[in-house]
């Protein structure tokens, strides 16, 4: 039983967003519910040779802890940043910081980076072929390694653990 | 009240528009402008969500998703083409 | 209840256009590529998003039911936004842009 379901949807938390986004694209009624549950199942099932291994969720709550955390964070960064860009700019300490990357997956390395350029005021700039460290733009950083310190334990600790890797 | 807030807020996107207009022009570089492009796009996003509610339509919804995919789409594929010089290697 | 509505409405669009002409204006006055390519992740993500809510209050209010629509293009936003400002800083370290007088660090031979 487990074994069809595992062959009718392979990704189940990716038809859940297909599902989720076509009903959001057209209205809650039965009909969409029905179109869209048939699309969340042929999709994934169509398209599974482009997919790599995507890591599933082991903590979700934690992952909408995360969520709640980076939604602040982009709020309370964005005034900082704004204000740093209407102020004088001889006084921006602009810099490429490394980033030693700890997570193993490619899609949490993804999420990881997607959440640093998010965040105003970094943004990632290119990941090593080995996957182990991230080149940042900050647009004013102080101490480079606080920025590193900070990233670590706001962004990529959560990931960690809810991937797992 | 909010016909004033609309309108307001409809100019100010509209300068934030024109100032990439100008970093599209004077560039200086090839990046810079794919910039002011994209930068462009998503003001116009914005512009056509505050247009919908003026008129009380829904129908600008489609052409505000619509000019997110292919916004994005179009400035990967240049990106690209300035990296690499070829976009499907 | 109407007017209330209609205050958050105006206060989100208001919020939504400072923030985007905000990130427009660090696009034309910041000195080099860099430091520009912040501008558009600021007008991306509370410029638009701004914008958006209010427009989500708005016809949920009209409707008289919850719509959720909107969200999807924030969503979209919030996956992409990232992904161009990554190609971009690519397309500007391969043709080794020049930097702001004080940056630290160097970027990668691309």
């Amino acid at each position: 039983m487990s074994r069809l379901l595992d062959r009718v949807l392979p990704f189940p938390s990716l038809s859940l967003i297909l599902w989720l986004a076509w009903m959001l694209l057209s209205g809650f009624t039965a009909g969409h519910a029905l179109l869209g549950a048939v699309l969340a199942v042929l999709l994934p099932l169509t398209t599974r040779p482009f997919w790599p291994n995507v890591p599933r969720i082991r903590n979700l709550p934690r992952m909408f802890g995360f969520v709640v955390v980076v939604l602040y964070d982009i709020i309370v960064a964005n005034v900082s940043v704004a204000i740093k860009v209407l102020g004088p700019l001889k006084s921006l300490r602009p810099g490429f910081v490394e980033f030693p990357v700890e997570l193993d997956d490619d899609f949490a390395i993804a999420l990881l980076a997607s959440t640093i350029s998010l965040t105003p005021g970094t943004v990632s700039a290119d990941v090593s072929q080995d996957r182990q460290t991230l080149l940042i733009h900050a647009l004013d950083v102080d101490d480079p390694d606080a920025l590193v310190a900070e990233i670590k334990q706001r962004y990529e600790r959560p990931l960690k653990e809810i991937f797992e890797c | 009240m909010l016909e004033t807030a609309i309108s307001l807020a409809m100019g100010l996107f509209v300068l934030a528009w024109l100032l990439n207009l100008g970093r599209l022009i004077f560039g200086p570089s090839l990046p810079d402008r794919v910039l002011a492009l994209d930068t462009m796009y998503i003001n116009s996003i914005a512009l056509i969500v505050l247009y919908g509610i003026q008129q009380d339509s829904k129908l600008y919804f489609e052409a505000a998703m619509l000019i997110a995919l292919i916004g994005f789409v179009s400035t990967v594929a240049v990106a690209k083409y300035v990296t690499r010089g070829d976009i499907i290697e | 209840m109407d007017t209330l509505i209609e205050w958050l409405v105006s206060a989100f669009v208001m919020i939504g256009g400072v923030f985007a002409l905000v990130g427009s204006i660090g696009l034309a006055r910041l000195p080099d590529f860099y430091t520009r390519l912040h501008g558009p992740t600021k007008a991306t993500t509370l410029g638009v998003g701004g914008a958006i809510v209010a427009s989500l209050l708005f016809f949920s209010w009209q409707e008289r039911g919850l719509q959720l629509h909107e969200v999807l293009i924030t969503l979209f936003l919030f996956i992409t936004a990232p992904v161009s400002a990554h190609m971009l800083a690519k397309a500007a370290m391969h043709r080794d842009l020049k930097r702001m007088k004080g940056t630290r660090g160097e970027p990668w031979k691309q």
